[in-house]
Order: C-alpha cells, then sequence, then structure tokens
C-alpha cells in the first residue's frame, strides 16, 4: 500500500483521539442540552440568588461564586459516559488493541472533555460584555476567576473519569462523582471544619482545608494568582488521570 | 519480514474459571487458522490476549518477533482485529469511523483516505458510508468492523467469527476477501459454522475447555467423518462446568 511514513508519535496520536471525542459531544444533542443548562442555571444563579444588580458592583463575584455548585452535578454528567460507554458497548476493546498507549487514551479522552466545557465557560462572555458596559470592573481579576473556573473544572473532570473507569453502569458513575466532588467542595466550609475543630490537631485541620476546592477557587476568584492554587488543580488533576488509567487497565476485561 | 505469531503456554484465568489453560501454536504466513470450539471455550479470550487486550494470567506472545506483553505498540501496529460482535462507536458513520482508526494508525493525508478508500471498496460498504452506525443493519455492522482490521493491510489478521450475521452473498464475498488476502498474512479467525473451514482454513484448531484438542488440516478433519460428528466427539457438552472443575 503506501509508503508515506505513518504518525505515530505521541501527541499525534493524542491528537487523534482528542478530535473523535470531541465531535462526538456535536454529533449528539449533548453538547447544546449541557450549554443551555449551564447558561440558564449560571443565570438564576448570577442574577437572583446572587443579586447581580442588587450589589451595585460591576464585579463578577456572584457569577462565580456558584460555579463549584454548578460543576457538581454537571460535570459528572459529562465524564460519566467517558470510560463506562467504551466498557459497555465493547469498543474499550476496539481502542485499546489500536497502537495507541495508555496515556493516550486517557489524556486525549479527558482533554476533549475538559475542552468541551472551556467551550460552555466561554459562552458565558456576554455577561462579562455586560459588566464592562455597565461599569469598570478589574478585568484581571475576571480573567483569574475564569482560570481557576477551568481549572477547577479539570479537575472535577479527572475524577469523573477516573470514576467512570470503575463502573458500566452510568448512574452509579455520576453518583459516586457527584459525591467525591461533593468531599472536595465541603471540606473547606466552616461547618465542616468547625465539626473538626477541637479532636483533631491544628495541623491535620490545615490539611483538610488545604485539600478543599473552595479554598484554591476561592483565592483565584479574588483575583490572587498563586502559583500554589494553580498547581494544587494541576496535581489533582494528574493524579486523578494516573489513577483512571490504572482504573482501566485492571477494569477492561470485566 | 514474513509475518507469524507464536503462543506459548498462553491462560487466562478468571478467578477460579480456567478460561485459557495453557495453550501453544504457532502460525505462519500464508496460513489461514480457523478457531472452532463450543461456546465458552476460550477462543475470543484467547484472540483478547493475542491482540493485546487483555493480559494473560501466564504465558508468551510473539507476534512477527514482537513480545506483545514487554514491548505492545509494535505489536499491535502489526494486527488487524475484529472483535467479537464488531463493536464501533454508534454515534459516527463509517466515513468518519475508518477515518479515525486510519489516523490512529498513523496514517495522513492522502494516505488516510487511500487505505480508507481501499477498505470501504473490499467489504462494499459505499452505500452506507454517510449514515450513523447506530442505525446500519446486523451486516453492514459487522463489515465496518472488517473494514476498520483490514485498513492498513496487516500482516496478521485476528477476526472473531467474521461472517456472523451476514446474508450468503456477503458471507461467500468476505471468503473470497480473505482467502485472496491469505498469501502474504497469517490469519486466525474464529467460527460456528463448519463448512467455514473447509472453505478459507487452511488449518484448523478445535478449543474444548481452555485446551486445544485437534489441530489438523481440513482435510485431515475431513478423513475423520462428518465434520459435526466430528466437533461433538471432540469436545465436551457442559463446557463450564468442565472448565471450573
Ligand atoms: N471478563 C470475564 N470474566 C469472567 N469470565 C469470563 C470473562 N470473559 C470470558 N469469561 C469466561 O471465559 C470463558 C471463555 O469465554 P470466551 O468468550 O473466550 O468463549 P468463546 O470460545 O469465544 O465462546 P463463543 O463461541 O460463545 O464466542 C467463558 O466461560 C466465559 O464466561
Ligand atoms: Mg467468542
Amino acid at each position: 500500500m503506501s509508503t508515506a511514513p505513518l504518525a505515530t508519535g505521541f501527541l499525534s496520536v493524542t491528537g487523534v483521539l482528542f478530535r473523535r471525542e470531541l465531535k462526538s459531544y456535536f454529533a449528539t444533542p449533548v453538547a447544546f442540552v449541557f450549554t443551555f443548562i449551564f447558561l440558564f442555571l449560571a443565570g438564576i444563579f448570577t442574577f437572583y440568588l446572587g443579586g447581580f444588580f442588587e450589589r451595585g458592583q460591576a464585579d463578577l463575584q456572584p457569577f462565580f461564586a456558584y460555579h463549584p455548585y454548578l460543576y457538581l452535578f454537571l460535570i459528572p454528567a459529562i465524564a460519566m459516559r467517558l470510560w463506562s460507554e467504551e466498557r459497555k458497548s465493547g469498543t474499550i476493546e476496539l481502542l485499546l488493541t489500536l497502537p495507541v498507549s495508555m496515556s493516550a487514551a486517557v489524556l486525549g479522552k479527558f482533554l476533549a472533555a475538559w475542552c468541551f466545557t472551556a467551550i460552555v465557560l466561554a459562552c458565558t462572555f456576554p455577561i462579562w460584555i455586560t459588566v464592562n458596559v455597565l461599569g469598570s470592573p478589574d478585568n484581571g481579576v475576571i480573567v483569574a476567576s475564569y482560570l481557576g473556573s477551568l481549572l477547577m473544572a479539570g479537575t472535577f473532570l479527572a475524577i469523573g473519569a477516573c470514576v467512570s473507569a470503575l463502573t458500566k453502569n452510568q448512574v452509579i458513575a455520576f453518583v459516586v462523582s457527584v459525591v467525591v466532588c461533593f468531599l472536595f467542595i465541603v471540606a473547606g466550609l466552616p461547618v465542616v471544619l468547625g465539626f473538626f475543630e477541637g479532636w483533631v490537631s491544628q495541623d491535620v485541620l490545615d490539611i483538610i482545608a488545604m485539600s478543599s476546592f473552595l479554598t484554591h477557587y476561592e483565592a483565584l476568584v479574588r483575583g490572587v494568582v498563586d502559583v500554589r492554587n494553580v498547581l494544587y488543580f494541576l496535581s489533582l488533576m494528574a493524579f486523578w488521570l494516573v489513577a483512571g488509567a490504572v482504573a482501566i487497565d485492571t477494569k477492561k476485561a470485566a | 519480514m514474513t509475518a507469524k505469531i507464536e503462543i506459548r503456554d498462553l491462560s487466562k484465568h478468571f478467578g477460579d474459571l480456567k478460561a485459557v489453560d495453557g495453550i501453544s501454536f504457532a502460525v505462519e504466513q500464508g496460513e489461514v487458522l480457523g478457531f472452532l470450539g463450543p461456546n465458552g471455550a476460550g477462543k475470543s479470550t484467547t484472540m483478547k490476549m493475542v491482540t493485546g487486550f487483555l493480559p494473560p494470567t501466564a504465558g508468551a506472545i510473539s507476534v512477527c518477533g514482537h513480545d506483545m506483553l514487554a514491548d505492545p505498540l509494535p505489536a499491535k501496529r502489526l494486527i488487524g482485529y475484529l472483535p467479537e460482535g464488531a463493536p464501533a462507536y454508534p454515534d459516527m458513520t463509517p466515513a468518519e469511523f475508518l477515518d479515525f482508526v486510519a489516523g490512529a494508525r498513523g496514517f495522513r493525508g492522502a494516505a488516510r483516505q487511500a487505505c480508507v478508500d481501499q477498505a470501504v471498496d473490499r467489504v462494499n460498504l459505499d452505500e452506507v458510508l454517510h449514515q450513523r452506525i447506530e442505525t446500519l443493519s446486523k451486516g453492514f455492522k459487522r463489515r465496518v468492523g472488517l473494514a476498520q482490521a483490514i485498513l492498513h493491510d496487516p500482516p496478521v489478521l485476528i477476526l472473531d467469527e467474521p461472517t456472523d450475521g451476514l446474508d450468503p452473498n456477503q458471507k461467500h464475498e468476505v471468503r473470497e476477501l480473505i482467502r485472496g488476502m491469505a498469501a502474504g498474512k497469517v490469519i486466525i479467525l474464529s467460527t460456528h459454522i463448519l463448512e467455514e473451514v473447509a472453505a478459507v482454513c487452511t488449518r484448523a484448531i478445535i478449543i474444548d475447555r481452555g485446551h486445544v484438542v485437534l489441530d489438523e488440516t481440513p482435510a485431515a478433519l475431513a478423513a475423520r467423518g462428518r465434520l459435526d460428528d466430528v466437533f461433538r466427539e471432540v469436545t465436551s457438552r457442559d463446557t463450564r462446568a468442565g472448565a471450573s472443575a
């Protein structure tokens, strides 16, 4: 047949998987429904619960404050199908017998899902324009907030992808992901910290508070782009992606 | 490079069940090996290990000199595989799906299109090329799976029940296709149609409870009497009970 050289490099193969995955969101109504619901809920949270206009301040604080709770349900809904669907339909056998490394498969799928959430998040740009029309917000803070939101979404996705690799049942994958993500959110809430206060040492208390999404996310939303906050999300993502790869390897046959 | 597959003492245990229990054989270029055996004998499990999907409990697999367990990617490049049930992404069209597989196998640009076109042509997929796979009939789904397996003209072809669900015309065409490709390749296929062995295979292996119970040419097999009778004689009725005993 052809004698053209084959493009078998890691990035090249990951790119092929990435494009297939990303297209699959738009092949079904998933992309449309998801974007619509995200924008709708983000709107409700921002304008009704957050009191966007009543506050009389030109910033997006009320908009970003609710993202952790939006993601809590919406991201596991995206992530639940990542691997469970492949396992259930048997396409995982096809995928993993192609000359594709496990890391390329895991990364290609994850990056496509992350890119999809970035597209959805980008669809909220009218609200950014709105605050700029109404007043003069600190756009640096808004950029940092978008970055924080995207990093948090990626971390939720990595958790969801790992959980999805553990079961063929998408409902179970959804529920378990929500619970795990919920734990990562509430770890930073005063109620939870108050619960632990007194009977664990201050160090342990700090670790619990430190491990929360909220602590790191809120720092970014305030405009503090500290490397540690970014690294926190990136290292959590890496951890869950590796755990996901191990889960796929051990569970693929069952 | 001549194509060759070598399997030594291959075993796969699922808990107490010995699905594959010490299978060894070698297949040379030009051979078409037919895998026969009752339901649950271990045919698909063996193929899943040879193609690098399932890690064996024990044993060694060499594909054209590449060790599948130690260094899977070079070995996987040489194999075309039709998994049992011909899985494919339901929301893609055959054109998109084959393009994806060609891309994942490293083809780019004109070469990518050329190998897709050739595969489409060989299994007669033109009429459904732009219809979503989930809406295809069973036979067409199987043909999509076949096209995907042969698209990179691999030296090793592993086909799990390639003619299952095909109409008589298509069965004939697929057998012709396999026969036509055989000279330069190693081909292993599994089937429940005993006549298919006589029609396309140069060698037959009957597996029962994870063991090879018979390994000869179709001619030698035919000399033993009616194929159905031979099959019944060498295999057991209750595979699962036997294997876990
Ligand atoms: N993931 C698994 N977990 C547990 N048991 C399994 C698993 N996969 C296969 N088995 C068992 O291994 C045995 C061999 O199965 P296999 O699919 O290889 O049979 P087969 O020869 O391909 O049968 P058929 O002709 O029905 O396709 C069966 O008893 C099956 O139930
Ligand atoms: Mg089978």
